[in-house]
């Protein structure tokens, strides 16, 4: 661990000007990513901002009759949230799905978008890769790679992000919004992570030094039969091998809506359109299910020790897809 | 005071933990707690590599930085005496910074010296360490090109009857091959040491199991006498083995404390504990058994393999099994070792017997399964009235009690004993069991009493508490073998300076410290006519015990589980689990019983849960943390239900045998055969992931997926 000093903002701009003004600084949330990262040594920032004081807490309804839940919400309070359990039912499960109930309390949803991969080597300096020393190699491709990617991943790097809560968001379409010295922003979730190519240090579009303020979630009707269902190595404590974000909209027995997101096998929460397409207004059976997953996962491209994934993430739409629309027919 | 009886017997009675208070208020020392003026902390650093050779250290930016007293490495620290070893002969691994050879990534290359352990980190941080490396070895399996008989310091192997004859005779043959991973201790206090010299003696507070023996260790290493060398070790917060060998802190701390002139303290960070403190070795087993239509054993061939380090010898005893449980007119073991460039493995809960009765116990269940029996039955009827290999009387053998009575318990009768014929909803469920022992002894060990003049007794033996609650189990030995009350009894132990005495490990520390507290009360007795106080009786049992018993000696147990698959994404849970446990007289129930059930967690761990990954590219473990390393978090837990058949052993005076790592042996059988019987696939490689199921489901999949 290097010598770091630690400030406290109390105003947006403040932070943003606190940040701006030291070529090294960097936002603290909860830290329960970032402090373990620097125990590591993997990140070194010189200074850091703690935002966890800013006006920026709590969830309000938004006039189109969505929510916005503000970038220093913890994850409790947002999972806990009455209206988000109303709406977005699969958020909080997402949301509660994750970590432990102390760092649930910790955490906060900004920090939550912009915690780093598990991938072991990611995190072991003594080791090649890409995504903390660019250009020095992935020891996950030749290596260890049994929790790796199965979409979307390149030869620079096949690590996955780890946050459940994203995985909603990426179904519900949420936006992020940011601030900085030269006014405000957005960016939808879709394009929020960027895509792996040859630089995976690159993982968002957020500016330099912008600072999260809210995520905004429109209005999505079916997402209030949300369902998030998480498969990991044991019962809790573990973060995803494969889950999946699905809200549906059955009526007469055809889909009228779908909404499904993956996580565990991309650098970001995989939206998963092309099963939505197969499913929209097609027959709610369990056949059109599989059927829409195997078109998701046609472009799946496992390495050697994770071909699992694949027929896990088929297995866990299907299965989920079915489970709701046995609901909505009760 | 020699006549007086104590108002009620204090073994059997469930009490407590003595030190149970000081643990939860925080108020109890572990060995990185213990205050010492002028102290050091050193910073340890670990290769990086799998086998080469140190060709640079430096050292220069770090011995610049705020607080630093300097580095040792290969070059500048205290030579130590390469005869040190433990039980199987001189052990490399301790021969710490002595020379420029790599032998395993993880291996403590560097220690850094500073005031404080952040100083200590953060120039340790600046430290270059360049390595050559060399080829590595890491491949393990048992027909590696290597692989070579194993030690047989623990016994010859069983040969008995012609086993190709029986085979060839048998009505059906299972020939199968098990396999389990690596698996890391990494108890929840990381080793730590505090240590300085004074005088020429050596002391240190020290996280271990066995200070005696570690106090043997360190006086080889550093040349001085053995009571020279003052180890305690107060309160250990968790072993499971890894601090049963003299581990690196307490070599590296004692190393600085010489060349520094200071007390030094080092404390191993998580990842350190996994990279370079104690490893349950791989196992890759071939098992081969026969029997006859009717379910008599014929034959049973187990050749196990398991990985070592060439540094030093070990021996993965997982043959106890094979020639203890069950009578067949041939048995052979071949126990067969794989040297590799790994940490050198050493005993981890239940050594040998944990992974040997995974796979005969699985084997056993597949015999059940070819042949239509109950699995039950199958057990029942193979019981032998002698050793099968030994020919020798058990002394005690409640296996059949365990069994009936576990039976009883958890509902086996009416069982289907097809496979993937129980459903709920879109879960199969299943049931399994298995049956195992284990070794159970006596080792020399030393105690004092003391019959003070206020009345009361101190006791003192070299027992050490790991957590188990031996303190208390040892108070309850004294009050009733001096017979008085237990108010009446001061307990030290766990400081080398008491005299000789057995580590806690292979399941006989409570029955040897026992042993020599019944034989020092004894003596004391007879002088207590004489009114002079304090007076006080010491024993050393070494000449009182017989070491070639005409008997089979060992403990034995059930154990059933429930577990439910979901087969579209292969999760396994338990959902209950039972043991039934024949562990001789039980001291203290209460923590008899947490001894057992952490025991069972820690074999559902295994089942389910614990393996440590190396990357054959670099031979690194790439999960040396609980991040990575999955053990059962408390929702993985279901019930466990754990009880003891009464249960007496002769040749203890005080009919005990030993319970703290049964409990671990026995439970990934069970479970992996309840999860043979929900799905009908055989998992035979340990732990069961979820993708292994997958795969086994492979085409059930469509079918099952949606069932509501
Ligand atoms: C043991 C363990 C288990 C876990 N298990 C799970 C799991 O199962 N599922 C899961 O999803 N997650 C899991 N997590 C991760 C956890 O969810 C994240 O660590 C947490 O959400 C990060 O939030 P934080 O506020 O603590 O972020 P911090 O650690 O404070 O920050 C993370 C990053 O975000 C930046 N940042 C923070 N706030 C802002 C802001 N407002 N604007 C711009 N940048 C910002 C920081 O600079 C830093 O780069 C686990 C973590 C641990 C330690
Ligand atoms: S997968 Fe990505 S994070 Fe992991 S080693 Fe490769 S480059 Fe690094």
């Amino acid at each position: 661990m290097r010598e770091f000093s630690y400030r406290r903002a109390s105003g947006v701009r403040e932070a943003l000007t606190l940040v701006a003004e030291h070529d090294d600084a960097r936002y603290l949330g909860g830290g329960t990513n970032l402090v373990d990262l620097m125990k590591h040594g993997v990140e070194t920032p010189g200074r850091l901002v703690d935002v966890r004081r800013l006006p920026l807490g709590g969830v309000r309804e938004t006039p189109d009759g969505g929510l916005a839940i503000g970038a220093t919400t913890t994850n409790s309070d947002a999972a806990a949230h009455p209206e988000v359990r109303r709406r977005y039912p699969a958020l909080s499960q997402a949301v509660l799905a994750g970590a432990s109930g102390q760092l649930r309390n910790m955490a906060t949803v900004g920090g939550n978008l912009l915690q780093r991969t598990r991938c072991g080597y990611f995190a072991d300096l003594s080791q090649p890769c890409n995504k903390r020393a660019p250009g020095s190699g992935c020891a996950a491709i030749t290596g260890a790679h049994h929790n790796h990617a199965v979409l979307g991943w390149t030869g620079h790097c096949a690590a996955t992000h780890p946050s459940d809560m994203a995985v909603p968001l990426a179904a519900f379409e949420a936006v992020v919004r940011y601030e900085t010295l030269e006014g405000p922003g957005e960016i939808p979730l879709a394009d929020f992570y960027l895509p792996v190519g040859d630089r995976p240090d690159l993982e968002t579009a957020l500016p330099p030094g912008a600072l999260i303020t809210e995520i905004v979630l429109p209005p999505v009707a079916a997402a209030r039969r949300s369902r998030y269902r998480k498969v990991r190595e044991r019962a809790s404590y573990a973060f995803a091998t494969v889950s999946v974000a699905v809200a549906l909209d059955v009526h007469d027995g055809f889909v009228r809506d779908a909404r499904i997101a993956l996580g565990g096998v991309a650098s970001r929460p995989w939206r998963a359109r092309t099963a939505e397409e197969v499913l929209r207004d097609a027959p709610a059976t369990p056949d059109r299910f599989r059927g829409a997953a195997e078109a998701e996962l046609a472009t799946a491209d496992p390495l050697p020790g994770n071909a699992y994934k694949v027929t896990l993430a088929r297995n866990l739409i299907e299965a989920v897809l079915t489970e709701l629309a046995e609901r909505d027919g009760r | 005071m020699s006549t007086e009886q104590p108002a009620t017997a204090a073994i059997g009675d469930a009490r407590p933990r003595i030190e149970g208070r000081l643990k939860v208020t925080g108020a109890a020392r572990y060995a990185a707690d213990e205050p010492a003026p002028d102290l050091a902390h050193g910073w340890v650093i670990t290769a990086t590599v799998a086998r080469g050779r140190i060709s640079a250290v430096d050292a220069s930016a770090a011995l610049g930085m705020p607080g630093v007293l300097g580095v040792l490495d290969h070059r500048n620290a205290p030579r130590l005496d390469p005869r040190a070893g433990n039980y199987f002969g001189p052990d490399g691994s301790l021969l710490l910074l002595q020379d420029d050879v790599v032998p395993y990534a993880g291996r403590p290359v560097v220690l850094v010296v500073a005031e404080t352990p952040e100083q200590a980190r953060a120039a340790a941080g600046a430290v270059v360490v360049t390595y050559e490396p060399y080829p590595h070895d890491v491949d393990f399996r048992l027909d590696h090109p290597a692989a070579r008989p194993a030690s047989t310091a623990f016994g010859p192997e069983a040969d008995t009857g012609d086993i190709e004859a029986e085979l060839a005779a048998s009505a059906v043959v299972v020939d199968e091959r098990y396999r389990t991973p690596e698996e890391n201790c990494s108890a929840m206090e990381p080793h730590a040491a505090t240590a300085w010299w004074q005088d020429g003696h050596l002391h240190a507070v020290d996280s271990n199991q066995g200070p005696f023996s570690v106090s043997q260790v360190l006086a080889t290493l550093f040349g001085v006498d053995r009571d020279h060398v003052h180890i305690r070790a107060e309160h250990v917060g968790g072993g499971f083995g890894a601090k049963g060998p003299c581990g690196p802190q307490v070599i590296l701390a004692s190393m600085a404390s010489r060349s520094f002139g200071r007390p030094v303290r080092v404390v191993l960070t998580r990842e350190q504990v996994f990279l370079a403190t104690a490893l349950r070795p791989p196992t890759d087993q071939w098992l081969r058994i026969g029997a006859d239509a009717d379910g008599r054993l014929r034959a049973v061939h187990h050749r196990p393999a398991f990985a070592l380090s060439p540094l030093a010898e070990y021996i993965e005893w997982c043959t106890e099994q094979a020639r203890t449980l069950y009578a067949a007119p041939a048995i052979r073991t071949e126990l067969t070792a794989v040297p590799l460039d790994i940490l050198p493995p050493s005993p981890m809960r239940g050594p040998g017997a944990t992974p040997g009765s995974f796979a005969l116990e699985s084997a056993m269940d597949e015999v059940a399964e070819r042949l239509g029996l109950d699995p039950l039955d199958l057990r029942l009827r193979n019981q032998p009235a002698v050793g099968p290999v030994s020919g020798l009387p058990f002394s005690s053998r409640r296996s059949v009690a365990c069994l009936r009575e576990g039976a009883r318990r958890f509902g086996w009768a009416g069982r289907d004993h097809r496979p993937r014929t129980r459903r709920e909803g879109r879960l199969l469920i299943g049931t399994g069991l298995a049956a195992t022992c284990f070794s159970a002894g006596v080792f020399p060990s030393t105690a004092s009493i003391t019959a003070e003049a206020d009345g009361t007794f101190t006791v003192a033996v070299g027992a050490t508490d790991i957590g188990t609650g031996a303190r208390t189990a040892l108070t309850a030995v004294a009050a009733d073998t001096l017979g008085v009350g237990t108010e009446r009894i001061r307990i030290r132990i766990a400081d080398s300076d008491l005299g000789m005495a057995w580590g806690a490990g292979g399941s006989r520390g409570t029955t040897s410290w026992s042993f020599a507290i019944t034989q020092a009360a004894a003596k004391l007795r007879e002088r207590l006519g004489d009114p002079a106080r304090p007076v006080t009786a010491t024993v050393d049992t070494t000449a009182l015990i017989d070491y070639q018993p005409a008997t089979e000696r060992h403990t034995f147990s059930a154990v059933f589980a429930e577990v439910s698959v979901d087969p579209a994404t292969g999760e396994v849970r338990v959902r209950r689990m039972l043991g039934m446990f024949a562990v001789g007289r039980v001291i203290n129930p209460l923590l008899a019983r947490s001894q057992v059930v952490g025991g069972m967690i820690m074999g559902l761990s295994m089942a389910l849960h614990e393996e440590g990954v190396r990357d054959p590219a670099t031979g690194r473990q790439v999960n040396p943390d609980f991040a990575g390393y999955h053990i059962a978090a408390h929702a993985d837990v279901p019930d466990i239900e754990a009880e003891f058949v009464p249960d007496y052993e002769p040749q203890d005076p005080l009919g005990l045998n030993g319970l703290g790592e049964i409990g671990t042996a026995g439970t990934a059988a069970a479970i992996a055969n309840a999860v043979w019987h929900a799905t009908g696939v055989r998992q035979r490689t340990l732990p069961i992931r979820l993708d292994r199921v997958l795969e086994a489901e492979g085409a059930e999949v469509r079918g099952a997926v949606g069932v509501a």
